[in-house]
């Protein structure tokens, strides 16, 4: 039960995502979906707590709650952009856009069977609704920035197929996941903050001088 | 000794992180690079005990890619001893990077260059399949660093391409990871460890359906690392806006990385009695690469992109390869190997070339053999090398992957690609010829000579006698690798 109001939650966040127009705001949101998404392996195995599971738990909050967060505004601080997210495609087909990737993640939900975990349906697709949402979010928005809160909204859709449906296999690995996605987030940032320094924008669509 | 191979290049890169002398970095490089090369032969000489449970551990596959990696970086930090005098005097100065301020440039680049070493030496080692796609993520992660070396508005949107477009690639391919732990619970609820070994031994349990859609995903994914079409289009950007010796690194090195990563796959699913579906998804991308990569060759104006896009079009033959299947994977082994030597060559080439004419516009790159002989002669044999004449290693190989198509009565898709192969020759032939003939107005007198260091010239050169000799003869126990890895 409880899992399932934490994967609604989830669900609310991605929605929000697509509608918001303030880069604070969304850089907020993604802190709480991370936060959320923490809690996925703590209370799916709750029966049979181990520190593996605590470690997990307590690297993932930490991580994309708080670090990514602060990097994150330390990088459009220090950028000076406005705040305005500027999509290519407007909010009112952005949500469209989520309620018709959220009827075929349901679809989606249903038809593939996971032989034994049956009763993995709502975390299957919801974790397809954070990957579709993440893509869109990457191709829809202007800023650099709106576009790496689209991968991080990508990565957590496969972290809750990862942690809600497998279970995932070692501490070991998992570590090295956590750590790779926070170095990206890391060199991405520094990527958005030379950008906004040699260019004066974080447009994407304006960097656009090599081509064939 | 895994562990060393590993750790020693990170070793010598947070070192070079904290130098500031400018030649204690080289000297660091090095240095790396040269006991990263020594172990690499240590592991050909005696077998090594495989650590972390099996996990990394130094299988054929693995042991190619591991020494083509080697020796390219061992050569291109030559180079780099006498790159770095010439390239931009920007070089030396403190950069202010969010939380690390006060690095030098200079310092974080060949730091970077030491880690990604380390990232591709973790790929080529890792047994464990998730392991590998950590190792994949970080090699993309420390390299991008290197690509904005030059921090000018082209290398930025480079840098952003490659890393925005890799990421979201190897996202998915981390979900392909999760659908073949799917795939491998067994009857009685356990999973089968993602070791490739325990999972080429037991691929008749996997489940077919969940193999198939994780195939699809991490040929997707780690395909953009690669460069296959139609997902390669963030590669002609970046491998032609780093600075020449990181392209050499990319081409040679990293796209062999990424090509291990959809091999492996590759295999399971000929154990699992998936032949066919996955001989035709690389068939299609094979085709795909070499098609665009032929188009875009055509008229191609910058002579690095020129070299990017044949990249794409060698990484399509290697996948036609593994696509024809038979004696097509032995050639594509002995391909990977060719392309690596003749590819950074070329890319160490166009680096003295850019030094000295200031310009990647094929038309203001002018007789090259009235300014530099030797320079002029190594671009020459470096063009019918890559375009595959005899008597070079990659006709030899290329000759294997188009017969092992018509062995297996592929005759349309085998006759296609050798056409396209004949619309690149004449694309890159206009190009490179007339980058080394003088215009007819221009008096070759009056044109300055270009001063060679020796420690330029001969890295690309002993590729390029490397690439000759594997045309003549290639020698008995690169053979039997070879043929260990194709079984």
């Amino acid at each position: 039960m409880k899992i399932q109001l934490l994967l609604i939650l989830v669900l609310f966040t991605n929605l929000k995502l697509l509608g918001s127009s303030r880069i604070g705001s969304s850089i907020r949101t993604v802190a709480i979906q991370g936060g959320l998404l923490g809690l996925l392996p703590f209370i799916s195995e709750i029966d049979s707590l181990n520190w593996r599971v605590m470690v997990l738990t307590c690297g993932t909050i930490f991580l994309k709650g708080f670090v990514f967060t602060w990097l994150l505004f330390k990088a459009i601080n220090t950028a000076n952009v406005s705040r305005e997210i500027q999509p290519f495609a407007g909010y009112v087909s952005s949500i469209l856009y989520g309620i018709f990737a959220l009827i075929v993640s349901f679809w989606l939900g249903r038809t593939l069977s996971i032989g034994r975990l049956a009763d993995s349906s709502l975390i299957v697709s919801v974790s397809f609704f954070g990957i579709f949402s993440g893509l869109f979010l990457i191709v829809s928005r202007r800023r650099a920035i709106s576009q790496v809160l689209g991968f991080l909204v990508l990565e957590n859709g496969v972290f809750t197929f990862g942690a809600g449906v497998i279970k995932m296999t070692s501490l070991l690995v998992e570590v090295g996941i956590l750590l790779d996605i926070f170095v990206a987030l890391l060199v991405m940032g520094i990527t958005v903050f030379r950008i906004s320094q040699e260019c004066e924008h974080i447009d994407t669509d304006k960097l656009s001088t090599l081509k064939d | 000794m895994v562990w060393f191979l590993i750790f020693i290049p990170f070793a010598f890169g947070i070192c070079a992180l904290l130098a500031r002398r400018s030649s204690a970095q080289k000297y660091l490089l090095f240095t790396g690079a040269l006991s990263h090369l020594i172990l690499t032969i240590i592991v050909w000489r005696k077998p090594v005990a495989p650590s972390l449970w099996g996990w990394l551990d130094v299988d054929p596959a693995g042991l190619l890619f591991l020494t083509i990696t080697s020796l390219l970086f061992f050569l291109v930090s030559i180079y780099q001893l006498g790159y770095f005098e010439d390239s931009e005097s920007d070089a030396d100065e403190d950069v202010d990077i969010i939380i690390l301020s006060g690095i030098q440039m200079k310092s974080l680049f060949i730091g970077c260059q030491l880690f990604f070493l380390s990232a591709m030496t973790l790929v080529t080692l890792s047994q464990h399949l998730t392991l590998m796609w950590v190792a994949i993520e970080a090699t993309t992660l420390t390299s991008a660093p290197l690509i904005f070396f030059h921090s000018n508005p082209r290398s930025l949107e480079a840098t952003w391409k490659y890393i925005i477009i890799c990421s979201v690639g190897i996202a998915l391919a981390l979900l392909g990871n999760f659908f073949l732990s799917i795939a491998s619970i067994q009857a009685d609820g356990k999973y089968l460890h993602l070791v490739f070994n325990n999972l080429i031994a037991s691929a008749d349990r996997i489940n077919p359906q969940w193999l198939k859609a994780a195939f699809i995903l991490i040929v997707v994914g780690y395909g953009t690392k690669m460069g296959l079409a139609p997902m390669h289009t963030w590669l002609p950007d970046a491998h032609s806006e780093s600075p020449s010796p990181i392209s050499a690194l990319l081409s040679g090195a990293l796209l062999n990385c990424a090509f291990l990563g959809v091999f492996r796959l590759y295999q399971i699913c000929h154990r699992a009695g998936l032949e066919s579906f996955s001989n035709d998804i690389m068939l299609v991308l094979g085709i795909t690469s070499l098609a665009v990569a032929a188009i875009f060759i055509l008229g191609q104006s910058d002579y690095k992109r020129l070299l990017a896009y044949s990249s794409v079009e060698h990484m399509g033959l290697l996948a036609l390869g593994l696509g024809f299947g038979g004696a097509g994977i032995f050639g594509s082994m002995l391909h990977a190997l060719n392309h690596s030597v003749t590819k950074a060559a070329l890319f160490l080439i166009s680096g003295i070339l850019l030094i000295n004419y200031r310009s990647k516009k094929v038309s203001d790159v002018k007789g090259i053999f009235t300014r530099s002989q030797l320079l002029g002669l190594l671009w020459l044999l470096g063009f019918l090398s890559i375009s595959g004449s005899p008597p070079f290693g990659l006709f030899m190989s290329e000759i294997m992957i188009i017969k092992s198509g018509f062995d297996r009565g592929q005759f349309i898709l085998a006759s296609l690609s050798l056409g396209l192969l004949v619309i690149v020759f004449i694309g890159m032939a206009t190009v490179c010829l007339n980058m080394v003939q003088s215009q007819g107005g221009e008096n070759s007198k009056s044109a300055t000579q270009i001063k060679l260091k020796p420690t330029m010239i001969y890295p690309p050169a002993l590729l390029l006698i490397i690439s000759l000799s594997l045309g003549v003869y290639i020698p008995n126990w690169m053979k039997e690798l070879l043929s260990n890895i194709a079984k």
